[in-house]
């Protein structure tokens, strides 16, 4: 990498993607304007309102005509209310009063909105839009930009604080290059929806807050890094890495395979049924994690069989013939449950968390694995089910119990706690398979929150102590014969994708925007590579010596 | 001069989105103060919120009112547009 740690600005880098362009800010939200008196006259005020009115209606409209299509006509309206006579006579109240522009402005559009609220329906829906006129005409009489998400009508590198679900809804992901936050760790909704939409990002820039409209920036999420005004030199080697990633996306979609043809099945994650078909056609060859907690979130007490079973059937249907992995309810911690465990925990990350809570709820487990079942019998696809956050033997054995007396016929554990890991070979005995969900490991085994951002980099699945934890898991699935699978986000990285096999995983499991890149990567070694590259790395110091032992390995490979 | 008629409203989305917008706009182009009434609301015509807020369905029946030179011809654009369906865009 000819990129400098000099000049680059360190984050966490989401993907392998590397992006160049120039930089448009996300602005916040104006704040409040408060009901002051004005110093200047009333003609004065109405003459600012009137303008910075015309300013924000000329910019809409300018908006819509490089938009089309609907987009345009949802600005025209948004055009319309802003000079809409019942505004700006209720405008004219509150100058006539006396009042600043900026006050009257916000004051007068929040009580039209108010009645279209009460009126509801399409009327009520129109209140957000009248908002948001609201806070561009505030803006614009501070002379502050236009707030929310930005549109400066070519391709740009979104900076903002952190991006809110609302934000990342009105963003038009054709013009955005690169995102890039300020805030923010790798399990921010930045993170997942770049994750979720293969958009190159890095998050958690502090230096990013430095960065202005119009700079032009080099995003490189493989590397972690920001490189403000780029070198000619760099450039060129951004357009080079951008163009092969190009050539591998569009490569023809093969089965998961190392050079010397041995399978590496490449699965996909999914948290709803309804994004299978993106991940077939994106060649998954079926589901390595389907997370199950989405259809217990939204509720106070446990869906009844029948609804869990419609939304197995679903998923199981888009995948015939293949095998579809889904973990039983993963409450606890970061998602808790109210029906599963409502007690105050000082640690929740070590307490009732995982099968441990459903251990304790046995109903709602039963429930889960008769529909399971249920919808297995409906279908054509190869059913597997895991217990998530297994710690013991014991707890191995009562789950495959309960699988197997509903019928089901491979039931396996989640290695997510060191001692699974370092039990693996007795727990691979009783279970049919392992899944490796190296999220959790890398926060058990560092004993760092994933969720906290001050411990953020101790959260490195590089780490060799997590390797070596793999590689225990690795060593007992070839010894046992039991397949082992990996399923969190270090199988999303493509060269750890190549040491994990290196380990032992016989597949591997992620979102189904990094299937391409891991699928290239692999292509390049044959499993003795691999393992010599997974050998280097566990032998390394530390996680960032491990990376290097891996990179300068598979170089020195790729040049014999 | 000012004229008045009451007119059935044609469109099947009758007077909501984008219905509402065009005949804002048609009521500005006319130049002249117009209201719309239904019932015993009337409201500004060049007011979309206003429109909106009538909450006009196919085959209300509406009073429009125009007030100077060439209010009639003016009414008689408006009612055209009133009883035309522009849904089908």
């Amino acid at each position: 990498m000819s990129i400098t740690p000099q000049s680059a600005m360190k984050g966490t880098g989401i993907g392998q993607g590397v992006a160049l362009g120039p930089v448009a800010r996300m602005s916040p939200s104006p704040i409040a304007p408060t009901d002051e008196t004005s110093s200047l006259t009333h003609q004065q005020e109405s003459e600012r309102v009137n303008k910075a009115i015309e300013a924000v209606a000329a910019d809409l409209t300018q908006r819509g005509e490089v938009a089309g299509g609907q987009a345009q006509e949802v600005l025209e309206a948004q055009v319309m209310m802003a000079q809409d006579p019942t505004v700006t006579d209720a405008v004219e109240v509150h100058l006539k009063d006396g009042k600043t522009g900026e006050y009257a402005v916000h004051a007068a559009f929040a009580e039209v909105a108010q009645t279209l609220q009460a009126l509801g329906g399409y009327l009520g829906e129109r209140a957000a839009d009248l908002y948001d006129v609201a806070a561009r005409v505030v803006a614009a009489l501070r002379g502050e930009p236009a707030p929310g998400v930005p549109d400066p009508g070519y391709p740009f590198v979104l900076v903002a604080q952190d991006l809110a679900p609302a934000d990342t809804a009105l963003l038009d992901l054709n013009k955005v290059l690169a995102l890039v936050t300020i805030e923010g760790g790798p399990t921010s909704h930045t993170a997942i929806l770049a994750r979720g939409k293969g958009i190159t990002a890095v998050v958690g820039v502090a230096e990013a807050a430095q960065l202005s409209d119009g700079d032009e920036i080099v995003v490189d999420a493989a590397n972690s890094a920001i490189v403000l005004a780029p070198t000619r030199e760099q450039k060129d080697e951004v357009a080079a890495r951008i163009a092969q990633r190009a050539a591998v996306q569009k490569a023809p979609i093969t089965d998961g395979a190392l050079a010397d043809g041995t399978a590496i099945p490449l699965l996909a994650n999914l948290g709803t049924p309804d994004n299978a078909a993106e991940a077939v056609d994106l060649g998954a060859e079926g589901v390595g994690l389907f997370r199950t907690e989405f259809l217990f979130l939204s509720s106070e007490t446990a869906p009844s069989v029948e609804e869990q079973r419609q939304a197995y059937q679903q998923l199981l249907e888009a995948f015939p013939g293949k095998k579809v992995v889904v973990r039983a309810l993963d409450a606890g911690a970061d998602k808790p449950l109210p029906f599963l465990n409502d007690a105050e925990e000082e640690n929740p990350a070590l307490g009732l968390r995982g099968l441990r809570a459903l251990l304790t709820n046995e109903e709602v487990l039963r429930d889960q694995l008769s529909a399971l079942a249920e919808a297995e019998a409906a279908t054509d696809a190869d059913l597997w089910v895991m217990a998530p956050m297994v710690s013991t033997v014991e707890e191995t054995e009562t789950f495959a119990k309960f699988a197997h007396q509903h019928g089901l016929k491979t039931a396996g554990v989640m290695v997510e706690v060191p001692s699974s890991a370092l039990l693996a070979e007795q727990i691979l005995q009783t279970a049919d398979f392992a899944s490796i969900g190296t999220n959790d490991l890398t926060q058990y085994t560092m004993a760092a929150d994933r969720l906290l951002g001050s411990v953020a980099g101790l959260q490195d699945p590089w780490h060799p102590a997590v390797l070596k934890l793999v590689r225990e898991v690795g060593a007992a699935g070839a010894s046992t014969g039991k397949p082992v699978g990996v399923c969190g986000e270090a199988a999303a990285d493509p060269l750890l994708a190549v040491v994990l096999v290196g380990l032992g995983a016989t597949s591997l499991s992620m979102a189904p925007a990094a299937l391409a890149d891991v699928r290239a990567e692999l292509l390049r070694y044959t499993l003795d590579q691999a393992q010599a590259i997974a050998s280097a790395a566990v032998s390394a110091a530390t996680a960032a010596e491990a990376l290097d032992a891996a990179r300068s390995t598979s170089t020195s490979l790729a040049n014999d | 001069m000012s004229a008045t008629r009451t007119v059935t409203v044609g469109s099947s989305q009758g007077l909501h989105a984008r219905p509402a917008k065009l005949f804002v706009e048609a009521a500005q182009n006319t130049g002249l103060p117009v209201t719309i009434a239904k019932g015993e609301k009337s409201v500004n015509a060049a007011s979309i919120l206003g429109v909106m807020s009538l909450g006009v369905d196919k085959g209300d029946e509406v009073t429009l009112t125009a007030e100077g030179e060439g209010a009639e011809s003016a009414l008689d654009t408006l009612e055209a547009f009133l009883k035309t369906d522009h849904d089908e865009a």
